[in-house]
Protein backbone atom coordinates (compact mmCIF):
# COMPACT_ATOMS: atom_id res chain seq x y z
CA UNK A 1 0.00 0.00 0.00
CA UNK A 2 2.24 2.55 1.24
CA UNK A 3 5.03 1.26 -2.07
CA UNK A 4 2.42 2.04 -4.43
CA UNK A 5 1.74 5.30 -2.32
CA UNK A 6 5.31 6.12 -3.00
CA UNK A 7 5.23 5.24 -6.45
CA UNK A 8 2.44 7.53 -7.12
CA UNK A 9 3.97 10.61 -5.66
CA UNK A 10 6.83 9.87 -7.59
CA UNK A 11 5.06 9.68 -10.73
CA UNK A 12 3.27 12.91 -9.72
CA UNK A 13 6.72 14.41 -9.36
CA UNK A 14 7.71 13.90 -12.34
CA UNK A 15 4.39 14.84 -14.29
CA UNK A 16 4.38 18.35 -12.38
CA UNK A 17 8.43 19.13 -13.36
CA UNK A 18 7.49 18.16 -16.79
CA UNK A 19 4.35 20.50 -17.01
CA UNK A 20 5.80 23.17 -15.11
CA UNK A 21 8.83 22.76 -17.57
CA UNK A 22 6.47 23.06 -20.47
CA UNK A 23 4.61 26.08 -19.11
CA UNK A 24 8.12 27.47 -18.94
CA UNK A 25 9.64 26.88 -22.34
CA UNK A 26 6.63 28.30 -23.57
CA UNK A 27 6.61 31.58 -21.62
CA UNK A 28 9.85 32.14 -21.73
CA UNK A 29 9.75 32.46 -25.46
CA UNK A 30 6.85 34.64 -25.59
CA UNK A 31 8.69 36.83 -23.04
CA UNK A 32 12.34 37.23 -24.87
CA UNK A 33 9.63 38.38 -28.08
CA UNK A 34 8.01 40.76 -25.68
CA UNK A 35 10.90 42.15 -24.39
CA UNK A 36 13.02 42.64 -27.46
CA UNK A 37 10.01 44.39 -28.43
CA UNK A 38 9.29 46.54 -25.96
CA UNK A 39 13.36 47.18 -25.38
CA UNK A 40 13.77 48.17 -28.88
CA UNK A 41 10.34 49.88 -29.40
CA UNK A 42 9.99 51.84 -26.14
CA UNK A 43 13.06 53.77 -27.70
CA UNK A 44 11.86 54.33 -31.34
CA UNK A 45 7.97 55.32 -29.71
CA UNK A 46 7.99 59.30 -29.84
CA UNK A 47 5.04 61.86 -30.50
CA UNK A 48 6.51 62.51 -33.82
CA UNK A 49 5.99 58.77 -34.19
CA UNK A 50 2.58 58.88 -34.02
CA UNK A 51 1.62 62.69 -36.11
CA UNK A 52 4.26 62.50 -38.63
CA UNK A 53 3.77 60.59 -42.36
CA UNK A 54 5.78 58.15 -43.20
CA UNK A 55 9.63 59.58 -44.37
CA UNK A 56 11.23 58.95 -47.55
CA UNK A 57 14.25 56.77 -46.49
CA UNK A 58 17.04 58.32 -44.85
CA UNK A 59 15.21 61.15 -42.88
CA UNK A 60 13.06 61.20 -39.98
CA UNK A 61 9.25 60.78 -40.16
CA UNK A 62 6.45 58.93 -38.38
CA UNK A 63 3.65 56.38 -38.62
CA UNK A 64 0.59 58.45 -39.03
CA UNK A 65 -0.77 57.24 -42.45
CA UNK A 66 -0.33 53.74 -41.69
CA UNK A 67 -2.02 54.02 -38.10
CA UNK A 68 -4.96 56.02 -39.68
CA UNK A 69 -4.57 53.52 -42.55
CA UNK A 70 -5.39 50.26 -40.04
CA UNK A 71 -7.66 52.41 -37.90
CA UNK A 72 -9.94 52.51 -41.68
CA UNK A 73 -9.33 49.36 -42.57
CA UNK A 74 -10.22 47.63 -39.12
CA UNK A 75 -13.26 49.72 -38.68
CA UNK A 76 -14.92 48.96 -41.80
CA UNK A 77 -13.74 45.23 -42.18
CA UNK A 78 -15.13 45.21 -38.43
CA UNK A 79 -18.45 47.12 -39.59
CA UNK A 80 -19.05 45.17 -42.77
CA UNK A 81 -18.21 41.90 -40.92
CA UNK A 82 -19.87 41.97 -37.60
CA UNK A 83 -23.58 41.78 -38.41
CA UNK A 84 -22.81 39.15 -40.90
CA UNK A 85 -21.00 36.85 -38.32
CA UNK A 86 -23.91 37.73 -35.93
CA UNK A 87 -26.74 37.21 -38.22
CA UNK A 88 -25.34 33.57 -39.68
CA UNK A 89 -23.97 32.84 -35.62
CA UNK A 90 -27.72 33.52 -34.43
CA UNK A 91 -29.24 31.69 -37.09
CA UNK A 92 -26.79 28.40 -36.35
CA UNK A 93 -27.85 29.17 -32.50
CA UNK A 94 -31.35 29.60 -32.36
CA UNK A 95 -33.51 28.98 -35.89
CA UNK A 96 -30.99 26.49 -37.22
CA UNK A 97 -29.85 24.83 -33.92
CA UNK A 98 -31.46 21.16 -35.17
CA UNK A 99 -31.57 21.71 -38.56
CA UNK A 100 -29.12 19.16 -40.35
CA UNK A 101 -27.42 22.31 -42.58
CA UNK A 102 -25.81 23.72 -39.24
CA UNK A 103 -23.39 21.23 -38.44
CA UNK A 104 -22.43 21.88 -42.38
CA UNK A 105 -22.47 25.89 -41.96
CA UNK A 106 -20.15 24.94 -38.73
CA UNK A 107 -17.74 22.94 -40.76
CA UNK A 108 -17.46 24.97 -43.26
CA UNK A 109 -16.88 28.10 -41.33
CA UNK A 110 -14.57 26.40 -38.96
CA UNK A 111 -11.89 25.76 -42.16
CA UNK A 112 -12.73 29.62 -42.82
CA UNK A 113 -11.63 30.21 -39.41
CA UNK A 114 -8.14 28.47 -40.28
CA UNK A 115 -7.69 29.52 -43.85
CA UNK A 116 -4.07 30.42 -44.24
CA UNK A 117 -5.37 34.65 -44.74
CA UNK A 118 -3.08 34.59 -47.26
CA UNK A 119 -5.12 32.71 -49.39
CA UNK A 120 -8.25 34.95 -48.95
CA UNK A 121 -6.07 37.81 -49.86
CA UNK A 122 -5.25 36.17 -53.27
CA UNK A 123 -8.43 35.64 -53.14
CA UNK A 124 -9.91 39.30 -52.84
CA UNK A 125 -7.24 40.32 -55.33
CA UNK A 126 -8.70 37.87 -58.03
CA UNK A 127 -12.35 38.85 -57.46
CA UNK A 128 -12.26 42.85 -56.79
CA UNK A 129 -8.64 43.60 -57.67
CA UNK A 130 -7.83 42.65 -60.67
CA UNK A 131 -11.04 43.15 -62.35
CA UNK A 132 -11.21 46.71 -60.60
CA UNK A 133 -7.73 47.27 -62.01
CA UNK A 134 -5.99 49.12 -59.00
CA UNK A 135 -5.14 47.77 -55.24
CA UNK A 136 -7.30 49.77 -52.97
CA UNK A 137 -8.29 50.05 -48.76
CA UNK A 138 -11.90 48.83 -49.87
CA UNK A 139 -10.30 45.71 -50.94
CA UNK A 140 -8.33 45.41 -48.21
CA UNK A 141 -11.04 45.73 -45.86
CA UNK A 142 -12.98 42.97 -47.44
CA UNK A 143 -10.15 40.74 -47.08
CA UNK A 144 -9.75 41.61 -43.26
CA UNK A 145 -13.70 41.25 -43.01
CA UNK A 146 -13.31 37.74 -45.01
CA UNK A 147 -11.20 37.22 -41.79
CA UNK A 148 -13.53 38.40 -39.16
CA UNK A 149 -17.16 36.92 -40.01
CA UNK A 150 -16.11 33.05 -39.29
CA UNK A 151 -14.65 34.46 -36.22
CA UNK A 152 -18.01 36.21 -35.41
CA UNK A 153 -20.16 33.63 -36.50
CA UNK A 154 -18.18 30.83 -34.06
CA UNK A 155 -18.18 33.23 -31.27
CA UNK A 156 -21.88 34.46 -31.88
CA UNK A 157 -23.18 30.33 -31.77
CA UNK A 158 -21.14 28.97 -28.94
CA UNK A 159 -22.09 32.20 -26.72
CA UNK A 160 -25.72 31.88 -28.06
CA UNK A 161 -25.53 28.51 -27.06
CA UNK A 162 -24.53 28.94 -23.56
CA UNK A 163 -27.45 30.99 -22.87
CA UNK A 164 -29.57 28.07 -20.77
CA UNK A 165 -32.74 26.32 -22.57
CA UNK A 166 -34.41 27.37 -19.62
CA UNK A 167 -34.49 31.06 -20.24
CA UNK A 168 -36.00 30.39 -24.01
CA UNK A 169 -38.96 27.87 -22.62
CA UNK A 170 -39.41 30.20 -19.54
CA UNK A 171 -40.28 33.51 -22.10
CA UNK A 172 -42.09 31.44 -24.53
CA UNK A 173 -44.28 29.98 -21.67
CA UNK A 174 -45.26 33.84 -21.11
CA UNK A 175 -46.16 34.18 -24.81
CA UNK A 176 -43.29 35.46 -25.89
CA UNK A 177 -42.10 35.24 -29.58
CA UNK A 178 -38.64 34.11 -31.06
CA UNK A 179 -38.08 37.04 -32.00
CA UNK A 180 -38.17 39.25 -29.43
CA UNK A 181 -36.97 36.55 -27.03
CA UNK A 182 -33.62 36.89 -28.96
CA UNK A 183 -33.40 40.73 -29.43
CA UNK A 184 -34.71 41.46 -26.09
CA UNK A 185 -33.29 38.45 -23.92
CA UNK A 186 -30.78 35.62 -25.42
CA UNK A 187 -28.56 38.89 -26.86
CA UNK A 188 -28.47 40.71 -23.44
CA UNK A 189 -27.66 37.47 -21.66
CA UNK A 190 -24.58 37.06 -23.79
CA UNK A 191 -23.79 40.64 -24.86
CA UNK A 192 -20.55 40.07 -22.79
CA UNK A 193 -19.72 37.15 -24.59
CA UNK A 194 -20.57 38.78 -28.30
CA UNK A 195 -18.50 41.80 -27.53
CA UNK A 196 -15.71 39.64 -26.79
CA UNK A 197 -16.06 37.75 -29.84
CA UNK A 198 -15.88 40.91 -31.88
CA UNK A 199 -12.58 42.34 -29.77
CA UNK A 200 -10.97 38.83 -30.40
CA UNK A 201 -11.96 39.53 -34.35
CA UNK A 202 -10.05 43.01 -34.00
CA UNK A 203 -7.22 41.54 -32.46
CA UNK A 204 -7.14 38.68 -34.71
CA UNK A 205 -7.51 41.07 -37.99
CA UNK A 206 -4.88 43.92 -36.46
CA UNK A 207 -1.72 42.09 -37.10
CA UNK A 208 -2.94 40.44 -40.34
CA UNK A 209 0.02 41.48 -43.07
CA UNK A 210 -0.46 39.16 -46.02
CA UNK A 211 -4.39 39.60 -47.06
CA UNK A 212 -3.09 43.17 -47.23
CA UNK A 213 -0.17 42.81 -49.53
CA UNK A 214 -2.61 41.84 -52.16
CA UNK A 215 -5.22 44.22 -51.79
CA UNK A 216 -4.60 47.55 -50.10
CA UNK A 217 -1.29 47.70 -50.61
CA UNK A 218 0.67 50.10 -49.15
CA UNK A 219 0.80 54.33 -49.91
CA UNK A 220 3.91 56.26 -48.31
CA UNK A 221 1.48 59.21 -48.30
CA UNK A 222 -1.47 60.12 -46.02
CA UNK A 223 -4.82 59.22 -47.48
CA UNK A 224 -8.33 58.89 -46.46
CA UNK A 225 -9.36 57.41 -49.96
CA UNK A 226 -10.68 53.90 -49.34
CA UNK A 227 -10.67 53.90 -52.94
CA UNK A 228 -7.63 54.23 -53.74
CA UNK A 229 -4.23 51.93 -52.18
CA UNK A 230 -3.82 52.66 -48.37
CA UNK A 231 -1.06 52.26 -45.62
CA UNK A 232 -1.04 50.00 -43.16
CA UNK A 233 0.54 49.22 -39.74
CA UNK A 234 1.51 45.52 -40.44
CA UNK A 235 2.37 46.62 -44.35
CA UNK A 236 4.57 49.51 -43.48
CA UNK A 237 6.42 47.13 -40.39
CA UNK A 238 7.01 44.25 -43.24
CA UNK A 239 8.39 47.01 -45.81
CA UNK A 240 10.33 49.24 -42.75
CA UNK A 241 12.06 46.15 -40.77
CA UNK A 242 13.31 44.22 -44.10
CA UNK A 243 14.86 47.99 -45.44
CA UNK A 244 18.07 48.44 -44.92
CA UNK A 245 17.48 52.21 -43.74
CA UNK A 246 18.26 52.88 -39.97
CA UNK A 247 15.00 55.11 -39.20
CA UNK A 248 12.52 52.86 -41.18
CA UNK A 249 13.59 49.76 -39.00
CA UNK A 250 13.51 51.80 -35.90
CA UNK A 251 9.88 52.86 -37.17
CA UNK A 252 9.06 49.49 -37.53
CA UNK A 253 10.04 48.70 -33.89
CA UNK A 254 7.28 51.46 -33.07
CA UNK A 255 5.01 49.89 -35.14
CA UNK A 256 4.66 46.46 -33.88
CA UNK A 257 4.52 47.81 -30.11
CA UNK A 258 1.92 49.94 -30.99
CA UNK A 259 -0.12 46.81 -32.64
CA UNK A 260 0.76 44.64 -29.80
CA UNK A 261 -0.08 47.49 -27.02
CA UNK A 262 -3.31 47.77 -28.86
CA UNK A 263 -4.02 43.98 -28.79
CA UNK A 264 -2.85 43.53 -24.86
CA UNK A 265 -5.34 46.71 -24.30
CA UNK A 266 -8.21 44.95 -26.43
CA UNK A 267 -8.02 41.20 -24.68
CA UNK A 268 -7.83 42.82 -21.20
CA UNK A 269 -11.12 44.78 -22.05
CA UNK A 270 -12.60 41.41 -23.46
CA UNK A 271 -11.37 39.51 -20.38
CA UNK A 272 -13.01 42.47 -18.01
CA UNK A 273 -16.54 41.29 -20.28
CA UNK A 274 -15.96 37.88 -19.93
CA UNK A 275 -15.45 38.26 -16.30
CA UNK A 276 -18.11 40.80 -15.46
CA UNK A 277 -20.05 38.01 -17.78
CA UNK A 278 -19.61 35.17 -15.21
CA UNK A 279 -20.63 37.28 -11.93
CA UNK A 280 -23.46 38.65 -13.62
CA UNK B 1 -46.98 -6.97 9.70
CA UNK B 2 -46.42 -6.21 6.03
CA UNK B 3 -50.33 -5.83 5.32
CA UNK B 4 -50.47 -3.35 7.85
CA UNK B 5 -47.41 -1.00 6.97
CA UNK B 6 -48.90 -1.52 3.31
CA UNK B 7 -51.79 0.12 4.36
CA UNK B 8 -50.49 3.18 6.44
CA UNK B 9 -48.84 6.09 4.81
CA UNK B 10 -45.06 6.31 5.10
CA UNK B 11 -44.75 9.06 7.80
CA UNK B 12 -47.40 10.01 10.82
CA UNK B 13 -47.50 13.42 8.95
CA UNK B 14 -48.59 12.16 5.59
CA UNK B 15 -51.33 10.46 7.57
CA UNK B 16 -52.08 13.75 9.90
CA UNK B 17 -52.65 15.39 6.34
CA UNK B 18 -54.16 12.90 4.52
CA UNK B 19 -56.92 12.48 7.18
CA UNK B 20 -57.37 16.43 7.56
CA UNK B 21 -57.85 16.30 4.02
CA UNK B 22 -59.88 13.79 3.94
CA UNK B 23 -62.29 15.25 6.23
CA UNK B 24 -62.81 18.21 4.21
CA UNK B 25 -63.91 16.03 1.30
CA UNK B 26 -66.90 14.78 3.48
CA UNK B 27 -68.13 18.48 3.54
CA UNK B 28 -68.62 20.89 1.10
CA UNK B 29 -66.02 19.06 -1.22
CA UNK B 30 -67.81 15.75 -2.09
CA UNK B 31 -70.82 17.28 -3.36
CA UNK B 32 -68.85 20.08 -5.39
CA UNK B 33 -67.77 17.36 -7.76
CA UNK B 34 -70.23 17.01 -9.88
CA UNK B 35 -70.13 20.67 -10.37
CA UNK B 36 -66.79 21.74 -10.93
CA UNK B 37 -66.02 22.34 -14.82
CA UNK B 38 -63.42 20.41 -16.63
CA UNK B 39 -60.50 23.19 -17.56
CA UNK B 40 -58.53 20.77 -19.06
CA UNK B 41 -59.13 17.11 -20.32
CA UNK B 42 -56.68 15.65 -21.50
CA UNK B 43 -57.58 12.24 -23.88
CA UNK B 44 -55.67 9.77 -25.17
CA UNK B 45 -52.57 11.28 -25.04
CA UNK B 46 -49.37 9.96 -26.32
CA UNK B 47 -45.91 11.70 -26.62
CA UNK B 48 -42.77 10.78 -28.35
CA UNK B 49 -39.31 12.00 -28.08
CA UNK B 50 -38.33 10.95 -31.56
CA UNK B 51 -39.02 6.89 -31.55
CA UNK B 52 -39.08 6.69 -27.79
CA UNK B 53 -42.79 6.72 -26.44
CA UNK B 54 -42.87 8.62 -22.81
CA UNK B 55 -46.69 9.02 -22.78
CA UNK B 56 -49.06 5.63 -23.31
CA UNK B 57 -52.92 6.76 -23.62
CA UNK B 58 -53.34 8.85 -20.66
CA UNK B 59 -56.41 10.51 -20.40
CA UNK B 60 -57.01 12.77 -17.59
CA UNK B 61 -59.26 15.66 -16.21
CA UNK B 62 -57.80 19.25 -14.63
CA UNK B 63 -60.75 21.09 -12.55
CA UNK B 64 -61.08 24.23 -13.16
CA UNK B 65 -59.53 26.21 -10.21
CA UNK B 66 -58.30 23.18 -8.65
CA UNK B 67 -54.68 22.14 -8.00
CA UNK B 68 -53.86 19.08 -9.51
CA UNK B 69 -50.64 16.95 -8.34
CA UNK B 70 -48.70 14.44 -10.68
CA UNK B 71 -46.79 12.54 -9.08
CA UNK B 72 -44.67 9.67 -9.96
CA UNK B 73 -40.85 8.47 -9.77
CA UNK B 74 -38.15 9.99 -11.87
CA UNK B 75 -38.87 9.17 -15.96
CA UNK B 76 -42.41 8.59 -15.33
CA UNK B 77 -43.91 11.38 -17.99
CA UNK B 78 -45.13 13.46 -15.59
CA UNK B 79 -43.29 16.01 -16.51
CA UNK B 80 -43.78 15.39 -20.26
CA UNK B 81 -47.89 15.58 -19.51
CA UNK B 82 -46.94 19.11 -17.87
CA UNK B 83 -44.93 20.14 -21.17
CA UNK B 84 -47.90 19.15 -24.05
CA UNK B 85 -49.72 21.86 -21.98
CA UNK B 86 -48.88 24.78 -22.85
CA UNK B 87 -47.24 22.93 -26.08
CA UNK B 88 -43.59 24.56 -24.90
CA UNK B 89 -42.65 20.53 -26.75
CA UNK B 90 -43.30 22.67 -29.71
CA UNK B 91 -39.85 24.38 -29.24
CA UNK B 92 -37.91 21.07 -29.71
CA UNK B 93 -37.78 19.17 -33.36
CA UNK B 94 -38.62 15.46 -32.79
CA UNK B 95 -41.36 15.50 -30.05
CA UNK B 96 -44.78 15.13 -30.55
CA UNK B 97 -48.42 14.72 -29.10
CA UNK B 98 -50.59 12.16 -30.54
CA UNK B 99 -54.33 12.51 -28.82
CA UNK B 100 -56.15 15.30 -27.51
CA UNK B 101 -56.27 17.76 -25.26
CA UNK B 102 -59.05 19.94 -24.83
CA UNK B 103 -58.98 23.72 -23.28
CA UNK B 104 -62.39 24.91 -22.53
CA UNK B 105 -63.42 22.53 -24.94
CA UNK B 106 -60.94 23.42 -27.78
CA UNK B 107 -58.11 21.11 -29.02
CA UNK B 108 -55.00 22.59 -28.22
CA UNK B 109 -53.10 20.21 -30.11
CA UNK B 110 -54.46 21.05 -33.55
CA UNK B 111 -52.18 22.74 -36.01
CA UNK B 112 -54.53 25.66 -36.07
CA UNK B 113 -53.82 26.47 -32.41
CA UNK B 114 -51.58 29.40 -32.01
CA UNK B 115 -48.90 28.35 -29.26
CA UNK B 116 -47.89 31.73 -28.06
CA UNK B 117 -51.76 32.38 -27.78
CA UNK B 118 -52.25 29.50 -26.13
CA UNK B 119 -48.93 30.23 -23.32
CA UNK B 120 -50.73 33.17 -22.40
CA UNK B 121 -53.56 31.34 -21.26
CA UNK B 122 -51.31 28.59 -19.83
CA UNK B 123 -48.65 29.65 -18.07
CA UNK B 124 -45.81 27.91 -16.85
CA UNK B 125 -43.11 27.59 -13.47
CA UNK B 126 -40.42 25.73 -14.44
CA UNK B 127 -38.12 23.60 -11.83
CA UNK B 128 -34.93 25.63 -11.59
CA UNK B 129 -35.36 29.71 -11.03
CA UNK B 130 -35.05 31.49 -14.39
CA UNK B 131 -35.54 35.15 -14.23
CA UNK B 132 -34.83 37.17 -17.30
CA UNK B 133 -31.76 38.96 -17.83
CA UNK B 134 -34.07 42.09 -16.72
CA UNK B 135 -34.41 44.63 -13.69
CA UNK B 136 -37.39 43.12 -11.13
CA UNK B 137 -40.05 45.43 -12.27
CA UNK B 138 -39.37 44.64 -16.50
CA UNK B 139 -39.40 40.26 -15.15
CA UNK B 140 -43.16 40.82 -14.65
CA UNK B 141 -43.98 43.95 -17.22
CA UNK B 142 -41.86 42.05 -19.97
CA UNK B 143 -44.72 39.40 -20.19
CA UNK B 144 -47.85 41.86 -19.85
CA UNK B 145 -46.36 44.00 -22.69
CA UNK B 146 -46.29 41.08 -25.26
CA UNK B 147 -50.09 40.80 -25.32
CA UNK B 148 -51.40 43.59 -24.06
CA UNK B 149 -50.80 48.03 -24.53
CA UNK B 150 -51.66 49.58 -20.91
CA UNK B 151 -51.08 52.99 -19.99
CA UNK B 152 -47.95 53.34 -17.54
CA UNK B 153 -49.87 53.48 -14.36
CA UNK B 154 -51.75 50.62 -15.14
CA UNK B 155 -48.56 48.49 -16.09
CA UNK B 156 -46.98 49.80 -12.86
CA UNK B 157 -50.35 48.77 -10.61
CA UNK B 158 -50.38 45.42 -12.71
CA UNK B 159 -46.99 44.18 -12.01
CA UNK B 160 -47.65 45.60 -8.66
CA UNK B 161 -50.34 43.40 -7.81
CA UNK B 162 -49.09 40.37 -9.16
CA UNK B 163 -45.46 40.51 -7.18
CA UNK B 164 -47.75 40.88 -4.18
CA UNK B 165 -49.64 37.66 -5.30
CA UNK B 166 -46.37 36.09 -4.97
CA UNK B 167 -46.03 37.32 -1.67
CA UNK B 168 -42.96 38.72 -3.00
CA UNK B 169 -43.84 42.54 -3.23
CA UNK B 170 -43.06 43.86 0.76
CA UNK B 171 -38.82 41.75 -0.11
CA UNK B 172 -38.72 43.97 -3.55
CA UNK B 173 -40.48 47.27 -3.41
CA UNK B 174 -37.79 48.84 -2.78
CA UNK B 175 -35.41 47.38 -5.54
CA UNK B 176 -37.78 47.09 -8.45
CA UNK B 177 -34.90 47.61 -10.77
CA UNK B 178 -32.60 45.49 -9.19
CA UNK B 179 -31.46 42.57 -11.46
CA UNK B 180 -34.12 39.88 -11.18
CA UNK B 181 -30.98 37.26 -11.31
CA UNK B 182 -30.01 39.12 -7.75
CA UNK B 183 -32.80 37.59 -5.88
CA UNK B 184 -32.19 34.90 -3.56
CA UNK B 185 -33.45 31.13 -5.81
CA UNK B 186 -37.31 31.38 -3.39
CA UNK B 187 -37.04 35.12 -4.24
CA UNK B 188 -36.25 34.23 -8.02
CA UNK B 189 -39.32 31.63 -8.17
CA UNK B 190 -41.66 33.54 -6.42
CA UNK B 191 -40.68 36.30 -9.37
CA UNK B 192 -41.39 34.08 -12.20
CA UNK B 193 -44.85 33.06 -10.46
CA UNK B 194 -45.44 37.36 -10.33
CA UNK B 195 -44.12 37.42 -13.76
CA UNK B 196 -46.70 34.00 -14.73
CA UNK B 197 -49.68 35.47 -13.16
CA UNK B 198 -48.84 39.41 -14.71
CA UNK B 199 -49.87 37.65 -17.59
CA UNK B 200 -53.61 37.06 -16.40
CA UNK B 201 -53.47 33.03 -17.22
CA UNK B 202 -56.08 31.01 -16.63
CA UNK B 203 -54.19 28.09 -15.44
CA UNK B 204 -50.97 27.97 -14.37
CA UNK B 205 -48.52 24.66 -14.79
CA UNK B 206 -45.70 24.37 -11.97
CA UNK B 207 -43.14 21.57 -12.62
CA UNK B 208 -41.37 20.86 -9.46
CA UNK B 209 -41.43 24.09 -8.66
CA UNK B 210 -39.75 23.98 -5.30
CA UNK B 211 -37.41 21.11 -6.07
CA UNK B 212 -34.56 23.59 -5.85
CA UNK B 213 -35.39 25.38 -2.98
CA UNK B 214 -34.80 25.22 0.55
CA UNK B 215 -37.50 24.08 2.97
CA UNK B 216 -38.76 27.82 3.97
CA UNK B 217 -39.13 29.20 0.26
CA UNK B 218 -40.84 25.74 -0.30
CA UNK B 219 -43.24 26.13 2.29
CA UNK B 220 -44.17 29.96 1.32
CA UNK B 221 -44.40 28.65 -2.34
CA UNK B 222 -47.13 25.90 -1.62
CA UNK B 223 -49.05 28.47 0.73
CA UNK B 224 -49.07 30.70 -2.35
CA UNK B 225 -50.01 28.03 -4.30
CA UNK B 226 -53.41 27.10 -2.39
CA UNK B 227 -54.13 30.78 -2.30
CA UNK B 228 -54.11 30.87 -6.52
CA UNK B 229 -56.40 28.11 -6.85
CA UNK B 230 -59.27 30.86 -5.83
CA UNK B 231 -58.40 32.12 -9.27
CA UNK B 232 -56.60 29.76 -11.32
CA UNK B 233 -56.58 26.27 -12.26
CA UNK B 234 -53.19 24.96 -10.99
CA UNK B 235 -51.63 21.68 -12.21
CA UNK B 236 -48.76 20.37 -10.18
CA UNK B 237 -45.85 18.04 -10.85
CA UNK B 238 -43.92 16.99 -7.80
CA UNK B 239 -41.76 14.17 -6.49
CA UNK B 240 -42.43 15.03 -3.33
CA UNK B 241 -45.57 13.41 -2.14
CA UNK B 242 -45.86 14.97 1.15
CA UNK B 243 -46.48 18.38 -0.99
CA UNK B 244 -48.85 16.77 -3.39
CA UNK B 245 -50.91 15.62 -0.19
CA UNK B 246 -51.03 19.37 1.46
CA UNK B 247 -51.55 21.38 -1.46
CA UNK B 248 -53.61 19.38 -3.86
CA UNK B 249 -57.29 18.75 -4.44
CA UNK B 250 -56.63 16.19 -7.06
CA UNK B 251 -53.44 13.81 -7.60
CA UNK B 252 -52.48 11.50 -10.51
CA UNK B 253 -50.35 8.82 -9.90
CA UNK B 254 -47.93 8.00 -13.14
CA UNK B 255 -45.61 5.11 -13.91
CA UNK B 256 -43.72 4.25 -16.97
CA UNK B 257 -45.57 6.93 -18.79
CA UNK B 258 -49.01 5.53 -17.82
CA UNK B 259 -52.20 6.84 -15.93
CA UNK B 260 -52.08 4.07 -13.04
CA UNK B 261 -54.73 6.56 -10.87
CA UNK B 262 -56.45 9.48 -10.45
CA UNK B 263 -58.75 10.55 -7.72
CA UNK B 264 -59.33 12.97 -4.93
CA UNK B 265 -55.86 13.32 -2.92
CA UNK B 266 -57.36 12.15 0.31
CA UNK B 267 -58.00 8.68 -0.98
CA UNK B 268 -54.86 8.62 -3.32
CA UNK B 269 -53.13 8.88 -0.26
CA UNK B 270 -55.16 6.94 1.99
CA UNK B 271 -56.55 3.64 0.16
CA UNK B 272 -55.24 3.99 -3.38
CA UNK B 273 -57.09 1.18 -5.33
CA UNK B 274 -54.07 0.33 -7.50
CA UNK B 275 -51.01 -1.84 -5.54
CA UNK B 276 -48.39 0.19 -7.88
CA UNK B 277 -49.86 3.88 -6.17
CA UNK B 278 -49.35 2.34 -2.74
CA UNK B 279 -46.25 1.10 -3.28
CA UNK B 280 -44.85 3.98 -4.36
CA UNK B 281 -47.17 6.64 -1.64
CA UNK B 282 -45.27 3.77 0.96
CA UNK B 283 -41.88 4.18 -0.10
CA UNK B 284 -41.68 1.03 -1.91
CA UNK B 285 -40.05 2.24 -4.88
CA UNK B 286 -39.54 5.35 -6.56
Amino acid sequence: MSALYRQRRRRNSVAAFLMIGATALGLGWLALILGALVWNGIGALSLAAVTQNTPPPGSIGGLLNPIVGSLLLTAVAVLVGTPLGILAGTWMAEYGRYARLTPVIRFVNDILLSAPSIVIGLFVYEILVAPIGHFSGLAGAAALALIVVPVVVRTTEDMLRMVPNELRESAASVGMPRSVLITRLVYRAATAGLVTGVLLAIARISGETAPLLFTALNNQFFSLDMNQPIASLPVVIFQFALSPYKEWQQLAWAGALLITLAVLALSIVARTLAAVRKTA
Amino acid sequence: MNEIALALPAHPADLAHAMRAGKNLEGPQATLRSVVPEKISVRNLSFFYGENQALHDVSVPLYERQVTAFIGPSGCGKSTLLRVLNRIYDLYPNQRAEGEVLLDGENILAPAQDAILLRARVGMVFQKPTPFPLSIYENVAFGVRLHQRLPRSELEGRVESALRRAALWNEVKDKLNAGGQSLSGGQQQRLCIARTIAVQPEVILLDEPCSALDPISTAKIEELVSELKDDYTIVLVTHNMQQAARVSDRTAFMYLGTLIEFDRTARIFTSPRDRRTQDYITGRFG
